[in-house]
Formats: structure tokens, C-alpha cells, sequence
């Protein structure tokens, strides 16, 4: 992975609380995956920056090697890598995620 | 097609090699996998991987070995079990993976 593209998702991480490496955008997901994380996150109504992974092959298997993660979409909160769509869905279902929000002090886009 | 696997069935081989490198390092006491790949069938990645090419699977895998251990701890372990597997083809896997203590 070439440091200039380690060093723009750092960047990401850094800048936005809730950061989804995806494929596609939050209007057109371009995958079962990344469609279902987009989902469950606009249902929470936490403001959220995505990243489209298919617009570069760079980023497509830099995200990977960033995270020592095989698959995408992969969630990001204040920093941290929260895990792909089995992960957030789970914590989704069981309130972790929501938990998770509140304590990283993220809160609902119009509260 | 969802198996609960014994010890027999004719699974098809990157499958295989799936089942038995979990068998081996994880010892389940309950390992189901289904070959999803067909319902990815316009999918960029199994169009490159042929008519047969064995992309999406989803697992469900209960083992001691995830006891007291995080969610993403538990995916980076499989993750790395079945790292050549990512290299070689395998797109996609969901993952199901408890504890024996949440049964």
C-alpha cells in the first residue's frame, strides 16, 4: 500500500466520526453489503461520510490492507474499525451500535 | 441449500477446503455453510471467476475458541484461517460466529 493513500484514510478516520468504506454512494450502493450498513445508519439518523472504494483500485485494496480486513463495507468510528456488515448489523440488532454512538458522544443528525 | 455438515457430503472444493480449515483450527460444534454465489450471479466478481466459481458463502460456526473474545477479534480469526482463500477468489463470506456460551 503506497503511504500516500494509507495517509488519505487516515485523514478520513480522522475527520469524520462515522467514516463507510463502501461500494458505491449512499444513493446507489453497489452491493448487498454496503447497501445494508448504509440502511441501518440512515434508520439511526447519525450523520455519516462515505467513500466509494470502487473509484479506485489504489483505495480498493488499500482499505484492506489499512484495516488487515478482507472485505468491504468497513465502519469507522471516531477512529476505530467497528467491523464489516456482519458486525454492524449484529450490534445493530442487539443495541451495541446505538451504545457504541452514545458513548463515542455521536448523536442523531437532528437532535 | 443450507448443509449442516457430517462427515461425507460432496461439497465443492473451495467449500471443502473452507470446512475442513475451520474443522481443523476452530473445532465447531456446529459448522453450517451455504454457497450463496449464485444469488451474486451478475456480480463483478463472479463474472471473473466463471460459471463455477464458488464467490459468496455464508457460515455459521459456533466454537469454544471465540469464548471472551470480541466480535471483530472473532472475523479477524476466521478472516485469517481463510486468508488464501481471499487471495485466491473467495469474494465474500457472512459470518455467524458465537460462543459456547451464548447458545
Amino acid at each position: 500500500m503506497s503511504q500516500s493513500v494509507s495517509q488519505h484514510i487516515q485523514q478520513q478516520i480522522d475527520k469524520n466520526p462515522v467514516m463507510l468504506f463502501m461500494k458505491g454512494d449512499k444513493l446507489f450502493p453497489q452491493c448487498g453489503f454496503s447497501a445494508k450498513v448504509v440502511q441501518i445508519l440512515n434508520h439511526m439518523g447519525v450523520p455519516f461520510e462515505t467513500e466509494n472504494v470502487l473509484a479506485s483500485a489504489e483505495l480498493r485494496q488499500g482499505i484492506k490492507d489499512f484495516s488487515q480486513w478482507p472485505t468491504v463495507p468497513q465502519l469507522y468510528v471516531k477512529g476505530e474499525f467497528v467491523g464489516g456488515c456482519d458486525i454492524v448489523t449484529d450490534m445493530y440488532q442487539t443495541g451495541e451500535l446505538e451504545s457504541l454512538f452514545a458513548e463515542k458522544g455521536i448523536t442523531k443528525a437532528d437532535a | 441449500m443450507t448443509q449442516t455438515l457430517g462427515a461425507t457430503e460432496a461439497l465443492a472444493p473451495r467449500a471443502q477446503r473452507i470446512v475442513n480449515i475451520l474443522r481443523e483450527k476452530l473445532s465447531p460444534s456446529v459448522l453450517e455453510l451455504k454457497d450463496d454465489s449464485k444469488k451474486h450471479a451478475h456480480h463483478h466478481a463472479r463474472i471473473e471467476a466463471g460459471e463455477d466459481g464458488e464467490t459468496h458463502f455464508v457460515i455459521r460456526l459456533r466454537s469454544a475458541k471465540f469464548n471472551g473474545i470480541t466480535r471483530v477479534a472473532r472475523h479477524r480469526l476466521v478472516n485469517e484461517l481463510l486468508a488464501d482463500e481471499f487471495r485466491s477468489g473467495l469474494h465474500s463470506a457472512s459470518f455467524i460466529l458465537q460462543d459456547e456460551k451464548s447458545a
